[in-house]
């Protein structure tokens, strides 16, 4: 009882480190890579020294992180934590409090259910690297990423603030127009592979289609993945679709927060991305799985040797593999937020009812009548 | 088409106004957004390589970044950029001046403040006693050089980093324009200090400033 405790806390503490570190990367990626997508040199300054003799080779270290600009999220917790922390006599103390709460714990959340590596033999025992197995993992994922968003509007309600409610009123416009499509477009996922639990989904990628291409979700529902993709990005409130924020229109639902309060929204965001780079990679790109490796070991299409792998040498693939495929999808939704400018709100809602929401729709039709084609010959 | 060549542009420049309708892949977005992905990619990369590429020394000579990093590196100027004021001085250190007043005249910001005084020698016709320039007001026209009979007051010191924690900081009184940079940073000016000849020819000498090598050919 204790150890399995243990061993869940263990769980835990990997994957909350794990996203919470790479959403504290981010700032520093945002800063970085916006400033070569633009040519420019970005952050390079922030850096401290330590006063004492001994810690010349720290100090060292420290120039060189401050010269590489990584410092600079440690001085945002800094300022943001020594910030006033101001209520508005027209906002409610306890909901404005509640907000930023509401929006990260959700979206923290949600990384429960998301495999990050195949199940681990130790000490005799089968350790699922996952949080939580739920056999309906793909829906729970989805229902915390939308409560998410009350956090959002709830900010934007009790600020007494029109702007801010304004951008609490766009965020529950968006969450609808792109939930929908979220879902749908889905669905042909889980009809190909037959099932909701992402650790089974994620095993059922790691097959070979014609014996050669990795059964991955993007090359069975290329259409699904675009249209997720899209509506997920529109999940994150980032640019292209920062329509709650829209900081040269209405300054955006957090217009009223300040201090660590503003902070918690600001890391929902990069945790959000991070939440839809890791759910494109376990729905698309065959989460953990490495192509061609198999818990037997590698087998590669043009022999017929297999090269035998450990458990935890195949254990530590899978993790390199999810991470580096996360932090890829990462790199790719920063360079699509410096690349494009924001939609128009009709335009917005335009792309998210009259595009996402029937392509999705035929997705699943054409989705069925492969599946009806396939029978029999689908792996 | 018909017509010459200017023609046809004619024509192009006329319907520039009017709106092709998209073609549905258009619509899409999606060319758009590729072709707007593959430009800030390609940069990205690029610029990543050479960064790290200039820390082992190789491909100097490709910039990395546009970014001049102030207050170390300095944009490299033109000779003819108008910078801040001179006086230029006679062999004998006294201002090449006459007090014509024409630069103080012509001047569209109305900065400078000229109080004439004799001269000894009957060949020249006066001299300042005081010449103040309110950098606060002056808009680098330029026009006080050209005005200027005497090529007494010209804008080739190549210093541009002009600034003043109060409104009087702002100005120039004769000792820093007949020795521009004498004058520390905290020191206030001393607005229309009025000297005479002698001790013009008591102020040590002025180095000429430093000019910027002419560009290489581009």
């Amino acid at each position: 009882m204790i150890a399995e405790l243990a061993i869940k806390l263990g769980v835990c503490a990997l994957v909350l480190g794990g996203v919470l570190n790479f959403a504290g990367m981010q700032t520093w990626l945002e800063r970085k890579q916006s400033a070569l997508m633009q040519d420019r040199i970005g952050a390079n300054r922030a850096y401290f020294t330590l006063p004492w003799r001994w810690a010349a080779p720290i100090n060292w270290l420290l120039r060189k992180l401050g010269g590489l600009g990584i410092l600079n999220a440690l001085a945002d917790v800094v300022k943001l934590l020594t910030k006033e922390d101001f209520i508005p006599a027209a906002g409610d103390r306890f909901l404005h409090t509640l907000a930023p709460w509401l929006s990260v714990f959700f979206a923290l959340v949600a990384f429960a259910a998301i495999p990050i590596g195949p199940p681990v033999e130790l000490f005799g025992r089968s350790i699922p690297l996952q949080v939580a197995n739920i056999n309906a993992g793909l829906l729970v994922v989805l229902a915390l990423a939308s409560i998410g968003t009350y956090g959002v509007i709830l900010a934007g309600m009790v600020s007494g603030n029109n702007l801010s409610t304004l951008g609490g009123l766009r965020a529950a416009s968006q969450m609808l127009a792109y939930e929908i499509a979220l879902g749908v477009s889905l669905v042909g996922v889980v009809m190909w592979y037959g099932t909701l639990d992402l650790q089974v989904l994620v095993e059922r990628q790691g097959a070979l289609l014609w014996g050669w291409l990795p059964h991955w979700g993007i090359f069975v529902q290329p259409v699904g993945c675009l249209v997720f993709m899209t509506a997920a990005l529109a999940e994150t409130k980032r640019v292209p679709f920062d329509l709650p924020e829209a900081e040269p229109e209405i300054i955006g639902y957090f217009t009223e927060y300040s201090g660590m309060k503003f902070g918690l929204f600001f890391l929902t965001d990069f945790v959000e991305v991070v939440l839809v780079a890791a759910l494109t990679t376990t729905l698309f790109f065959g989460g953990w799985q490495v192509p061609y490796l198999s818990p037997a070991g590698w087998q590669f299409p043009w022999s017929q040797a297999v090269l035998p792998v450990s458990n935890l040498a195949y254990v530590v693939w899978g993790l390199v593999s999810f991470t580096a495929k996360v932090v890829a999808f990462i790199w790719f939704f920063m360079l699509i937020r410096w690349t494009l400018p924001r939609f128009r709100y009709d335009q917005l809602m335009d792309l998210g009812w009259k595009t996402l929401f029937p392509l999705a729709l035929v997705n699943i039709a054409v989705t069925g009548v492969l599946i009806m084609l396939a029978r029999g010959s689908a792996p | 088409m018909s017509g010459t060549l200017s023609e046809r542009l004619l024509h192009r420049l006329r319907d520039a106004h009017k709106r092709r309708p998209l073609t549905w892949w258009e619509r899409s977005y999606l060319p758009a957004i590729a072709q707007g992905l593959w430009l800030t990619s390609t940069h990205f990369w690029r610029n990543l390589f050479l960064h790290v590429a200039h820390r082992v020394g190789l491909f100097r000579h490709l910039p990395a970044a546009v970014t001049i990093q102030y207050p170390d590196e300095q944009r490299r100027t033109e000779r003819r950029l108008r910078t801040r004021h001179r006086l230029t001085r006679r062999d004998d250190g006294t201002p090449r001046c006459v007090a014509c007043m024409m630069c103080e005249t012509v001047c569209p910001a109305r900065c400078i403040y000229i109080v004439a005084g004799e001269h000894p020698d009957p060949n020249v016709e006066k001299v300042p006693k005081s010449f103040d320039i309110d950098l606060g007001k002056c808009i680098y026209c330029g026009y006080c050089v050209e005005a200027c009979p005497e090529d007494a007051i010209r804008m080739d010191t190549q210093r541009h980093d002009i600034a003043a924690y109060t409104r009087d900081g702002m100005w120039l009184d004769i000792k820093e324009l007949l020795r521009p940079g004498s004058r520390q940073p905290a020191e206030p000016p001393q607005k229309f200090v009025q000297l005479e000849l002698s001790e013009f020819r008591a102020l040590p000498p002025t180095p000429e400033p430093q000019q910027p090598a002419d560009a290489p050919p581009a």
